[in-house]
């Protein structure tokens, strides 16, 4: 018997294909939507800890001596108990390629990137004599085509970016023919009882110059990428929601159908269920297929980018995690759950012979509108209640689920109230029956506008963050590195030596030279600056006194970055002790994103006569751009200094920002899928309305309306609805962008990134919404236009 | 007294690792020396390094206690490991520990170095070291250059400075220092300095503490990995109250066919071999720290000399979290014997 049942229930799909096949696809895309999202999130979060984890973010200390440190400096410092190890970087020439070789002890050295490549067989090999040397496949290529059998023996590490190699300290030193040592790494906790590893005379310590700034900025991108997870949740959710609500209405008359030839309630609803869990099983297993299609599509730029930002190579292959797909599938199931339980208790409501009464079911859900209208309203105002005075992350993120949930639940009572007050507009009865006909159809339509405007919303707030997030980041590198080259030297006297080679070619040379200091109990780097344009130009002051650069160069003031004001409640005008016997006036505050640490700028001359002894490693060229990487060629050669000593400020802006638009490649791309996603759940909705609609239709048509009429009407109903949606998204999406910027950002970091608008992208998304609406519509209508009078006259005979 | 230098050297050297099976009695395995039976020490230049043999380690433990009377552990190793027979300083690798056990909580730290750099090493007369850690001999005269040693090490959070003075002489293990490990032969040569008294001074987070008590240096090398079946070890340096000592230990196997050994020592410092299943050790209390599931109490019984005692662990949380993780500590001795010792297990990862 149930056999006999289950089969009329599925002969419905037999006879419907299209319908079945929307189901079925709108299922599919829903959990690929949210399975690709949550797999490249675990993916990039696995590759951050991995990058952390595995080099120092910050960097570490190191010692150098005036004379140059060596392996007996190295040795003589740990008999006396401190825990430093050797380092020996130079410019390794093969042929006529140059390779950037690292040399380290592995046996005192901090954990580097690459090593976890090496067995440990490897690594006695490492020790030999013969060494072994760790680089990039491409590297290794180069490598071994130059030594042949003589060299070191060359070992592929997928972990080593292209053009560098990393030895054993001895084996560097042979190969790069050098007695002394780049520098001895400090080990960030010393032993228990020594004296201060900067009091040991004869040495100078260069802080870390670390990635800690940038790898802020990328655990703000993480975190933004969480919050587009919790997103395409949402919006799969209504997708969900919407196909299976869809489903069963059109089965309606099946359903009364089978009970009024005695099949018992509740072995139809179970059997209906069982149906939907099958449905809804294997389209999340065909999703979860297309969601690690998504993902290994996209992984790739995800990977780009951490490879850019860390120089630490994060597998740009996906690894199946059963963790994203078992909860893509439970997504999919719970959506469906709950979308077709709603969908069983109508079921189980509906009278046995009752008819097809759509627009008594549209009345009785005026009701359902109220309440909508007030939950949305109460969820919004909870939002704007949490932006205000709520604090913690997860009050950011409630205010950002109760934002999107609030708003997606408002917009039906909403259209169906502008829809209210249109209807008294048109004077023509054609244009009044189009309204109210319209107002008919947003119950149904509903869901799937709610998952159109959330994936609009999505696309304006992802865009406005990331846009500002963009520019935000070229305006900080503008500040950083205002001059066009920076060459960190080992040695003060290594430094003016080549501050006096470069004197012929540049117009100045700045120093960069700062100093540790404990001020209200917080640890923060003073610089002193010479007075030049690069800093009265470019430095972005938030607030600043009329003559700050001239007190600043005559050190009768101090400038102070954001954070550290915000956390001290510091004002231009306070007075600030940069020393016990110090006091200076704030002239200005100045923003700098991505660094958590305070930061104070002063005049060079007297910050260094109260700080004595400091080395001068570091210097600033400015020059004129176009002679800035020929200058840095030279510098690097003639010094032998590894690459990252010297920075030539247009490759790293030009890195930074193809970074950074990869990380727009893997926005954009989800921010389209959703966009797709959200209007196939619309040309789903439209389909079924338009089958359902004909009852509607026929009367209208009656009365001597041409079908290509009524699809012209129909095709500027659908355009209307999504140019409403889109309007409506804006506002919602810029809310979107301002919890994300201004209230996850501060909760998770501290500081406020500024918001940016870009109308035109509004604009172009707005003509996205439109097409995706044209093409929703474009199947149903060209069905109407189609449609045979035969059809449209057997209503009168059927229904009726 | 070890076993993680061989597990070291197993995981650092696969092929012989892959070839231990075969490692039986008198098998010269890479061209490294094999003890033999009937070998005599020859000091002091048993005291120096072996580099014909590929492990060799100087172990020290202590039992300290403060003037309130509140117990401390300390351990002291240097692990030296050849890559190859050469005997170069070059091809050694060295590897030290350190810990200072209290009541409360348990410190340690860990060293590594290579040979030839001068980073580590044993000098002469007698300086095991390795940066600023090092047991060395203040010995005078003509006596034993272990009669008299300085001892210091350093941590993150703790450091020592002690005096060691031994009023006993040295006790070989085994059969005059041939020291067997499994029944399918494995052996070490093996011997130890279990009379030392000890004054010194800890350096604590909390402040510097004046401490005196009992210390146990042992001295092992081979170049005989486990057998093929043994999964790891416990070891027990026992000082008892009538001045007798003990040295057990049991290497457990996969098969369940442990093998257990040790050292009576009197107070005289006469030592007596047990042979393989005549001391009786079995754990009473497991205890979980980081994450394993550890054995810290346990009975030792070992009828020939009336002996049933059951040992506890001042610090259950003696966990040494190193390259190659294991358990260390002091115990305390109560039952037919009272004293105090030090407690090793490796293996249970």
């Amino acid at each position: 018997m149930n056999r006999v049942i289950f089969s009329a229930l599925l002969s419905h799909w037999l006879r419907h294909k299209v319908q079945f096949v929307t189901l079925f696809l709108g299922l599919a895309l829903a959990t690929a939507l949210w399975s690709g999202v949550q797999s490249i999130n675990a993916q990039a979060r696995t590759s951050y800890d991995d990058a952390a984890g595995s080099i120092g973010q910050r960097g570490y200390d190191k010692l150098v001596s005036e004379n140059g440190v060596s392996l007996d400096d190295f040795v003589r410092l740990r008999r006396m108990g401190y825990l430093v190890s050797p380092e020996l970087e130079g410019l390794l020439a093969v042929g006529a390629d140059r390779v950037q070789l690292t040399g380290f002890d592995p046996l005192t050295s901090p954990p580097r990137v690459g090593m976890a490549s090496l067995d440990e067989q490897g690594l006695f090999a490492f020790l030999s004599d013969q060494g072994l040397v760790l680089a990039s496949p491409e590297t290794v290529k180069t490598l071994t085509a130059f030594w042949g059998d003589d060299g070191p023996i060359v070992q592929v590490s997928a972990e080593v970016p292209i053009g560098q190699a990393l030895t054993d300290v001895t084996t560097a030193q042979s190969l790069l023919n050098a007695e002394y040592l780049s520098a001895l790494v400090i080990a960030p906790d010393q032993p228990f009882g020594l004296p201060p590893i900067t009091d040991l005379d004869g040495y100078a310590v260069i802080p870390a110059q670390g990635t800690g700034d940038l790898a802020q900025l990328t655990d703000s991108f993480h975190l933004n990428l969480t919050a587009f997870g919790l997103l395409s949740f949402a919006v799969g959710l209504f997708i969900v929601q919407s196909a299976i609500g869809l489903a069963f209405e059109q089965r309606r008359s099946t359903f009364r159908t089978l009970r009024a030839m005695g099949i018992g309630l509740k072995r139809l609803v179970t059997l209906l269920a069982v149906e939907l869990g099958l449905i809804a099983l294997l389209a999340g297993l065909v999703g979860i297929v297309l969601g690690y299609g998504i993902a290994a599509a996209l992984l790739p730029g995800v990977a780009g980018t951490l490879r850019g930002l860390y120089g630490a190579a994060v597998s740009g292959d996906l690894s199946f995690d059963p963790v994203w797909a078992i909860s893509g599938l439970a997504m999919t199931m719970a959506g469906a759950a709950v979308a077709g339980a709603q969908a069983l208790w109508r079921v189980v409501r509906m009278p046995i012979l009752a008819p097809a009464l759509p627009r008594a079911w549209a009345m009785s859900s005026a009701r359902t509108l109220r309440l909508q209208a007030f939950a949305g309203l109460g969820l919004l105002g909870f939002s704007g209640i949490l932006a205000i005075w709520g604090s913690g992350l997860i009050a950011g993120f409630a205010c950002l689920a109760s934002l999107l949930i609030g708003a997606a639940i408002v917009l039906p009572p909403i259209t169906n109230a502008v829809l209210k007050m249109a209807g008294k507009l048109p004077r023509s009865p054609l244009g009044q029956w189009t309204v109210a006909d319209t107002r008919q159809q947003v119950p149904a339509l509903s869901l799937a506008l709610m998952a159109l405007l959330l994936a609009l919303s999505a696309n304006v707030g992802v865009a406005t963050m990331v846009g500002s997030f963009r520019a935000t980041f070229v305006g900080w590198l503008d500040q950083r590195l205002a001059a066009e080259i920076y060459v960190t030297a080992r040695t003060p006297q290594e430094a003016e030596d080549i501050r006096r080679f470069a004197a012929p070619r540049t117009t100045a040379a700045l120093p960069i030279w700062s100093v540790e200091a404990t001020l209200l109990e917080q640890n923060v780097d003073i610089y002193g600056i010479i007075d030049h344009p690069t800093y009265r130009d470019n430095w972005p002051l938030l607030q600043a006194t009329e003559d700050v650069w001239d007190e600043i160069s005559t050190g009768q003031g101090v400038l102070v970055n954001e954070q550290f004001a915000r956390r001290n409640g510091i004002t231009v005008g306070n007075t600030l002790s940069v020393t016990d016997t110090w006091p200076l006036p704030v002239v200005g505050i100045y923003s700098d994103y991505g660094n958590p640490h305070g930061q104070l700028i002063t005049a060079l001359a007297p910050l260094e006569s109260r700080f004595p002894n400091r080395p001068k490693l570091r210097y600033a060229y400015r020059i004129a751009p176009d002679q800035a990487g020929e200058l840095a060629r030279d510098i690097r050669e003639k010094f032998n200094l590894p690459a990252s000593a010297v920075v030539n400020q247009s490759d790293v802006k030009k890195m930074s920002l193809r970074v950074f638009d990869q990380t727009f490649l893997v926005t954009g791309a989800l921010n389209f899928l959703t966009l797709g996603v959200a209007s196939f759940a619309l040309l789903t909705s439209l389909l079924t309305l338009s089958t359902m609609r004909l009852p509607q239709l026929a009367p209208v048509w009656s009365l001597g309306i041409t079908t290509k009429a009524l699809s012209k009407i129909e095709s500027w109903r659908s355009l209307a609805l999504a140019v409403f949606t889109w309007i409506l998204s804006i506002p919602v999406g810029l809310a979107l962008a301002w919890v994300l910027l201004s209230i996850v950002n501060v909760e998770a970091f501290g500081w406020k990134l500024p918001m940016y608008l870009f109308p035109t992208d509004w604009f172009r998304l707005g003509v996205l919404a439109v097409l995706a609406a044209a093409v929703a519509c474009f199947w149903p209508i060209y069905r109407l236009r189609r449609l045979p009078s035969a059809q449209l006259l057997r209503v009168f005979s059927n229904e009726r | 007294m070890n076993v993680k230098i061989l597990l070291l050297l197993i995981g650092l050297l696969p092929s012989i690792a892959s070839a231990q099976g075969f490692a039986g009695l008198g098998t010269e395995v890479d061209g490294f020396a094999i003890p033999e039976r009937g070998t005599n020490f020859t000091f002091p230049q048993d005291h120096a390094a072996h580099p014909d043999f590929r492990i060799e380690w100087w172990y020290l433990t202590a039992n300290l206690t403060d003037g309130a009377g509140r117990d401390y552990g300390v351990q002291w190793t240097l692990f030296r490991s050849a890559s190859q027979p050469t005997g170069l300083p070059e091809d050694q690798l060295w590897m030290g520990h350190a810990a200072v056990t209290t009541e409360d909580t348990h410190y340690h730290a860990e060293r590594l170095a290579r040979g030839a750099t001068g980073q580590a090493g044993i000098s002469q007369p007698l300086n095991a070291f390795i940066d600023d850690w090092s047991l060395a001999s203040v010995a005078s005269g003509n006596k034993d250059l272990l009669s008299a040693i300085e001892l210091t090490a350093r941590g993150a959070e703790f450091a020592y400075r002690l005096n060691l003075t031994a009023d006993g002489p040295l006790v070989a293990h085994g059969d005059q220092g041939y020291s067997i490990k499994s029944s399918s032969g494995q052996a070490s040569y093996y011997y130890s300095q279990p009379f030392y008294a000890v004054s010194g001074t800890l350096n604590l987070p909390d402040g510097d503490i004046d401490v005196t008590g009992t210390a146990w240096l042992d001295r092992e090398w081979s170049s005989q990995p486990l057998a093929s079946d043994q999964s790891g070890w416990d070891w027990f340096s026992l000082n008892l109250d009538s001045g007798d000592k003990l040295m057990a230990f049991r290497l457990r196997s996969t098969s369940g066919d442990d093998y257990t050994s040790g050292t009576w020592i009197t107070a005289d410092g006469t030592p007596t071999a047990i042979d393989n299943g005549t001391i009786e050790l079995s754990p009473i209390i497991q205890t979980t720290t980081h994450g394993r599931e550890v054995p810290t109490s346990w009975s030792v019984k070992l009828p020939e000399k009336d002996l049933d005692i059951t040992v506890e662990a001042v610090q259950p949380d003696a966990w040494m979290d190193t390259l190659f993780p294991y358990w260390e500590g002091p115990i305390r001795i109560t039952g037919s014997h009272g004293g105090r010792g030090y407690l090793e297990m490796t293996g249970y990862n």
